[in-house]
Parts: C-alpha cells; structure tokens; sequence
C-alpha cells in the first residue's frame, strides 16, 4: 500500500509540476506587442506602419471569422492587427494585463458588467467622439444604453446573442395542426393540441439549471416589464416581490403541467439541455418543442443532424398578457482601452454594417446593427434571428449572467437549484421566492 | 489542495519522526549529524507541503470569508448548523458504514472465486479493470448508466428487461379520454361516466397515442349498430392527423383501436364484454334489460414498469455508491487474493481431513486467517470513502447534489464552487481531518507493529 501512496505523491508532485509549466506558457503567449507610435496622417486613415492588439473570448471558428473582420480593417487602413485570446474569464485575463501597463488596445467584453468595472477602474477610453455618430446613427437606442456608464459612451456591440426562441420539431406541429404560437395562452393551447396528438409537447433540460434560469428570465421581464427587470437584476427589488411570485406562478401554467412535459416532471429534471434539444428531433420525437438560446441552432444541425428550415424551425418566446417585442440574449461589446489612434479607428469600423456583415455572411452571428443587410446572412434562420434581434422593442441582458456566480451560475444552489426546485414542485412559489430572496441577499452581501 | 496533502501527510510525517528517543545524553553526535543531514529535504518539503498547510488551514478556518477577521468558532458553528453539512455528515456516515464494507466483502468473494476458476487471471484483469479508469471518467460513465430511461441508461435497460418479462406493456399507453364527461380514468383502464341501456351506442374515444405508434391493423373506425339486446359502440383515436377533426365524432381518417377490451357491468359484477375490432367497433350481445356500466380494461393501456430513479433523492447515495464498489471492488480482490496465497495449504488441508465442509473451511479457517488483510483493506477503503468527492460531484444532477452531499463536496462548493467562503471551507476540511485521524493512527499502528 504504501508504495502505491507514494506513487501517488509522485505523481502528484508532476502534475503540479506540469501545471505551472502550463501557466507559463501561456503568459509567455499573450505578451504581445502593444502599441508603436507612429506620424499620425488622421485625414485619410494611413495607419501604415501601426498596430492594434485586440482580445477576446472568440477561439476556433469564432476567432477565425473575428479575424476575416480585422483583416478587411488591416486592408483598409494598413495597420496591423494582432488578435489573442483571452480565454473563457476575460476579467481575469485583462485585469492583471492592464494593472501591469501591457493592456490590449481593443478587447471584446461579454458582459456590461465587466465594462462598468473596468469604466470605475478608469482602464477604459471613453467613444462618445470616436463612435458616437456611427452608434447613434445604426443602433437602436437600448444598444448605447448598454454601451455607456453614466451617460458616456465606452463600447459598441458587435455581436449579440437571441435567447428568447422556441425551438421546434415542424413535423409534429404539422401532423397535430397547429401553428407557432403568439402569446403565452396560445403556447398552452398548442401544447395540449400536441399533447393530443401523442407527443409530449415541451422538453424542458431541467438538469441543467441555466434553462431554468432562461425560462423564469423571459416569463419575468414579460410579466413585469424592462425597468422591474433592471431593478431585479441589480437586487434593488426583494425576490420575494409581487411581481417574481406573478411571474412564478405564470412560469407554474407550463412547469405545473406535467402531462405537457417531455417525460413528465421528473423527466424533465433528469435531462440535461444537449438532451433535451435531441429529444424534439429524435425519431420518433419525444417532445414537440424547446426552449433555449440561438446556440440551438447548432446543436440541431452539428449534434443532431437534422436539418434546419426543413425538419426544425423557430418561434420567438410568445408575448405574455399583451408584452412588447422582448428579447433576453447576451453579447459582446468592444471596448478601447488604449488612447491609440489604430484602435480608435477599429472601434469606429466595428461601428459600421460593413464590418458586421463579413461575419454575419460567415454565419454563427447576430449583429445588433440595424444597418446590417439581413440578406447577408447564409439562411432564413439565422436571418430570422437576427431580424427578431434588431426589430425587438427591448432587449435585457440574461439577468442570471449579471448575478454573483453564487446566486446565479453555480450548480446546486442559488437560482439554478432553487429553479430545479420549483419545477419539482411548482406550486411552492411563495416558498421559492423567499428562498431565492434568502440566497440572493446572501450573494450580494 | 490542501485537503490531499494534509490527510496523506501525517503518516509519513509519524513514521519519519520514529528515530530519535536513543540520543538522549548527547543527541548531536556525529551519526545523528548526518541523519539529519539526510533527512533535511524531506523534512523541508515535508513541512512546506504538508505541516504548513494543515496548520494554515486550522488557522484560516478561525478567520471570515475574506480572511480579514477573526470570528473564532464561528465557521464551525455554521458548519454544523446548517442543513447541508447535516446531509453530508449522515451521507458520509452512510458511505464509511457500507462502501468499505461491502467493498471488501465483494473482494473476498472474487478472491476466493478466482483462485477455483480456470481463466484466473482473465478473470482478475477484468474484476481490476476499472481501477484504470480515472474517477472522473467513472462518474461520467455511471451518470449514463444511471439515466432513466433504458434506452439510455443501462442500469434501468437491464432492471425494465426483466421486469417486463412479468408485467407486459398495454399497446396504448399513455391514452387520455378525448370527453371527460364520457370516460374517466379508473386504475389503469378508464369508466364511463353515464349508464347505457340495451340498444344503445357508445363512441368512446381516446386521444394522446401517436397514429405511428397504433397497430399496423388498425383500419378506419366504424361503430358497431348494436341490436335490441345489444350495446356497442367504438373504441378510437379520436385525433384526425394534420388537426381539424371535430371531438367526439368519427371523422374520416380517424382510426379504431383493435384489441381493447370493454366490459359491461351490472351492478358491480360483470355481466358480459367484447374486444374491439380492427376498426374499433365492438358489440355485447344477449343483456336483459335494465343500466350497465361500462369499463374499458386495464390491460391495453397498463404502464410498463418503469424502473427506478436511480438518480432522484432517494436512491442516489446508494447509486452513487455502486459506482464506487465497481471500481474498488478489483483493488479489494487483488490485495485480499495476495494475502489468500499466503495462507499455509496445510491448514486448509488438516481442516478437510477433520471433515470440515468447504463452507466451514472458508468461514472458520480462511476469514480469521485472513482478517489482518481484510481489516487493512476496509480501514483503507474507510480513509478513502471519508474523502470521497469525485463521484459525488459528476454523479448526481445538480438538483439532488445537496441529497448526495458529502463533506469533501461541501468544502469545496463552499470555499470555490459558488461559495466563497474559505473560512467556512477551512472549518469543514479541519472536520474531515480530525474524521480520518482515528483511521489513520489505526493504519500506522499497524504498519508499525509489522515492521522489523
């Protein structure tokens, strides 16, 4: 036994080794050039000689289309542009990067949140006069809201993400006859037209608490509205307000019926999200219809092989006692952190419909810009996507994604589990909110 | 980190500490001069590696989340409060009565088997086998088998292929009634709410069955006109494909559900019943006068069983568990199979020729025999299922890991899953600490008395 133990300890003691290696390396491979002053000729945009170092999360296809974008930028303007990936925790890899004066002069952030830090830690140039105009000209209002702090412009969307879709197998909604629902009441009433029909009409990846949280999101901000939404997300309103208990219970008409679920409730806490997209396709179907995020898309084609516009189709999460247009999704904004003039004029391309239509015709893209040509996508989904994106009358942030990890991204407690619970059994609701109320003031302290 | 290191460290760091005691006039003399010499780098990596965070952590574990504060015994206050750690103490209780056990008790039995069999060694490689795997992929794997459905997972694949054997599934499971006014759910069949008369028709139609799904007979549905003495009617999926069917009506398409049974009832008792046809139709022919009920029986439309949750609240211990005993079942095997070898023929050969039965020899001559090993192999085992945290964290889905919890689980979502707080986190790795201490003291206790 105990030369086993001390293998172990060997072994150990490697993989620490290894590790460290690791770390190294990588550090080695982020260091990269920053800026190189050079003549400055503004008048036409001669940044021959210059360089930008751009960063973001963007890896394998992501970042080869990012650089097909900042190709057409180096074409155009001569300079060079270096891209490096940051990783999946951008405020971990920026954050040491800028404290040591070796910042990148563009770098993609995913959150708002991460923007506002990094505005508070005065590490970001303001756009108001570099991108203004562009911003003002081709975005709808809500995108410069989400781009500025107070007031002041610091980032320009480039991409964005749609998690307000439904996603379903055409085959079975024909053979029941029913249509794409409206509004929420029509979702039920096809629901139990499918239901008749012999299908199970919503799979739900409820071992996955992040559906969960997307599910509540797009029911609350339906129910209460954009600015209850804003006040819930930043915890200036108690979970246990009339309007989250609304919004659980409206959320209850669909998780309290179990007949509608794929598998019935305990089905559908036991199947994960890839599970629960392959259950809506598989033959024979075992669920008419999920709900989940744009990525969908390319869990049905790649994973499943089904083929979109044919076999899968989509509808916008329906409006609920009469809302608006919604759409909750996610993004990345670019901001500038160095006062460079090549990265003042890479934020002002990224401002402009051609540089989001290089991506958008390479696919996996959704651009906020409204001057984008929505021909330029390469189908009718993703076209579809886009153009529920840009005409949504609001669009919010996934308030799960702008909570403390503790409360809104980790497995087993806070909103994931607490969900999970409340599909279990949704009639608790008066519980559930209390419960999230308890974890969420723990959460923000 | 800090958890591996520190409940490893103190049986190595024991044992090395063993020579002095003879120095006692004059400990410094020259011999002792190049022991220490000798030992200095292991002392030194020893007490970085090992002494430096144990104590760290029984420091930090006196500190709040940050570590800014002291808050004395506070941590360990709340980690005794609180509803999770409660669930993980009994789940680890649970773990250390049974995992150990029933670990080597399973090795035994392979050990003994294996040495009667042919293909010995196929059979030890196989039994071992698992041990190759890392845990982490082990979990993932039973996480599969573990799923419910059995076309997925392969633990309920096997239970619902046996239990099938016994309890047939109905061809229409899962039917509703289209009229909840005609037919309501009655066990597993369904009952007609009005009585029926001789001479009258019942259309009784179901719904929520996929038409690919029905028997390849089944043809159009037609009602059967019953006679005077007579009722009848059809049984029918009463969904027109593509929508647009009117509820309660045989439309066109609409299709009859052969093989279901309808009994009539008078009074409570069965007075008569039909099967229904390829299109559905049926007839009771030869009733007196007077109101029957109407019951469509439970065969066509009984679940199969199901299997079982493995992975819902109740059952997911023990599930995670099984998990467990598949892999260290092999290590079992192979150290208690060593020991087997060592135990003098003769003993075993006297025992049989005083007429002792193989059941006797086994149960009176080869346990005692071999119980140093076995004890060995369970204080081992019982050291490593305290510490337990790879399985228990990929096993159970998210919304029963707080039913599957353990206290190594605990630490670590506390101090780094979502938690934060590597005071509270500190205060429970203190707790598995002073939990593996007792085991451990047992294991150096032993290795000493063995040594030369």
């Amino acid at each position: 036994m105990r030369p086993l133990r001390r293998l172990i300890g060997i072994l150990a003691v490697l993989l620490l080794i290894a590790t460290a290696c690791g770390d190294d390396d990588d550090d080695v491979g982020t260091v990269t050039e920053g800026t190189a002053g050079g003549g400055s000729e503004e008048e036409d945009a001669d940044l021959e000689g210059q360089s930008v170092e751009v960063a973001a999360v963007f890896t394998g296809t992501e970042q080869e289309n990012l650089e097909a974008v900042l190709a057409a930028f180096e074409e155009e303007t001569g300079a060079t542009v270096d891209y490096t990936s940051t990783g999946d925790d951008v405020g971990a890899t920026l954050g040491p990067r800028i404290a040591a004066g070796d910042a990148p002069d563009v770098a993609f952030l995913p959150q708002p949140g991460l923007m506002r830090d990094f505005v508070a830690d005065g590490s970001l140039q303001p756009v108001q006069d570099v991108a203004g105009d562009l911003v003002d000209e081709n975005y709808d209002p809500i995108w410069r809201e989400l781009g500025s702090v107070d007031g002041t412009l610091y980032g320009v969307w480039f991409k964005a993400a749609n998690k307000s879709t439904f996603w379903y197998n055409v085959g079975v909604f024909d053979d029941a006859g029913v249509e794409a629902p409206q509004d929420w009441a029509g979702l039920q009433d096809v629901a139990q037209t499918i239901s008749d029909s012999g299908v199970a009409p919503i799979s739900i990846g409820g071992a996955d608490g992040w559906t969960l949280t997307d599910w509540f999101e797009n029911v609350y901000i339906r129910t209460a509205g954009p600015e209850m939404y804003d006040m819930l997300a930043a915890h200036e309103l108690p979970w246990t307000d009339e309007s989250v208990t609304t919004a659980l219970t409206t959320l209850a008409e669909v998780f309290g019926s179990a007949e509608l679920l794929a598998g019935g409730t305990e089905g559908a806490l036991q199947t994960d999200f890839e599970t629960s997209v392959a259950k809506v396709f598989a033959e024979p179907p075992d669920g008419a219809m999920v709900y989940e995020g744009d990525f969908v898309a390319s869990v049905i084609s790649d994973d499943i092989g089904a083929e979109l516009g044919t076999d899968a189709d989509f509808f916008d999460f329906p409006s609920i006692g009469g809302s608006e247009p919604t759409v909750v999704g996610g993004g990345d904004v670019a901001v500038l952190l160095s006062d460079s003039e090549a990265g003042r004029e890479l934020i002002r391309f990224l401002a402009t419909p051609e540089a989001a239509e290089i991506w958008a015709e390479r696919g996996g893209f959704l651009s906020p810009n409204q001057q984008v040509d929505l021909e330029v996508y390469p189908d009718d989904i993703t076209r579809s996507l886009a153009e529920s994106l840009v005409e949504a009358e609001t669009f919010r942030f996934d308030l799960s994604d702008l909570q403390p990890a503790a409360f809104g991204g980790t497995i087993g407690q806070g909103m994931w589990k607490l969900l999970q619970d409340f599909l279990a059994d949704p009639s608790a609701v008066d519980a559930i909110a209390q419960q999230l109320e308890t974890q969420a003031a723990a959460a923000f302290g | 980190m800090t958890e591996g290191t520190g409940t490893t460290g103190p049986s190595t760091a024991a044992s090395l500490a063993v020579p002095p005691a003879a120095g006692r006039r004059r400990w410094l003399n020259r011999r002792h001069r190049v022991a220490v010499l000798f030992l200095l780098p292991a002392l030194v990596l020893l007490g970085a590696l090992v002494v430096y965070p144990i104590l760290y952590t029984v420091v930090r574990s006196l500190q709040d989340r940050a570590g800014d504060d002291w808050v004395g015994l506070d941590n360990y206050r709340s980690a005794f409060t609180s509803d999770r750690t409660r669930i993980a103490i009994k789940n680890n209780m649970i773990w250390v009565a049974v995992a150990p056990t029933v670990a080597t008790i399973l090795g035994l039995v392979f050990a003994v088997l294996a040495e009667r069999v042919r293909w010995q060694t196929a059979f030890k490689v196989a039994v071992f086998m698992p041990m190759a795997i890392s845990f982490l992929a082990a979990g993932v794997i039973f996480r599969l088998v573990y799923q419910t459905e059995p076309e997925l997972g392969l633990a309920n694949a096997v239970v619902t292929g046996v239990g099938g054997l016994f309890d047939p599934s109905g061809d229409y499971v899962g039917a509703r009634p289209a009229d909840e006014e005609l037919l309501v759910p009655d066990g597993d069949g369904f009952r007609a709410v009005p009585d029926f008369e001789p001479g009258d028709t019942a259309a009784l139609g179901l719904l929520a069955l996929r038409p690919d799904d029905l028997p390849e007979s089944a043809g159009p549905a037609r009602a059967a006109g019953p006679g005077q003495d007579a009722i009848g009617g059809v049984v029918w999926l009463d969904f027109t494909p593509g929508g647009g069917g009117e509820r309660g009506v045989v439309d066109g398409e609409e299709r009859g559900l052969p093989g279901v049974r309808v009994e009539v009832l008078r009074d409570g008792s069965v007075a008569g019943g039909a099967t229904t046809g390829d299109d559905g139709s049926w007839a009771v022919v030869g009733l007196d006068p007077g109101t029957y009920q109407l019951r469509l029986a439970p065969s066509s439309f009984s679940e199969p069983f199901q299997g079982f949750n493995w992975l819902g609240r109740s059952l997911v211990t023990a599930a995670t568990i099984g998990a467990f005993l598949w892999i260290w079942a092999g290590f079992a095997m192979i150290v208690i199979g060593a020991g087997l070898a060592a135990i003098p023929r003769d003993v075993l050969e006297a025992a049989r020729v005083d007429g002792a039965g193989e059941w006797q020899v086994f149960r009176r001559v080869t346990v005692p025999l071999l119980m140093p090993v076995l004890l060995v192999v369970a204080v081992t085992l019982a050291i490593n299922v305290l510490k337990i945290f790879d399985l228990v964290f990929i096993i159970p889905p998210g919304d029963v890991q707080d039913d599957a919890n353990v206290i190594a689980l605990e630490m670590w979502r506390v101090s780094f899953g979502g938690g934060n707080d590597q005071g509270l986190g500190s205060a429970l790795s203190v707790l598995l600490f002073i939990l593996v201490l007792p085991a451990m003291a047992f294991n150096i206790k032993r290795f000493r008395s063995e040594g030369p």
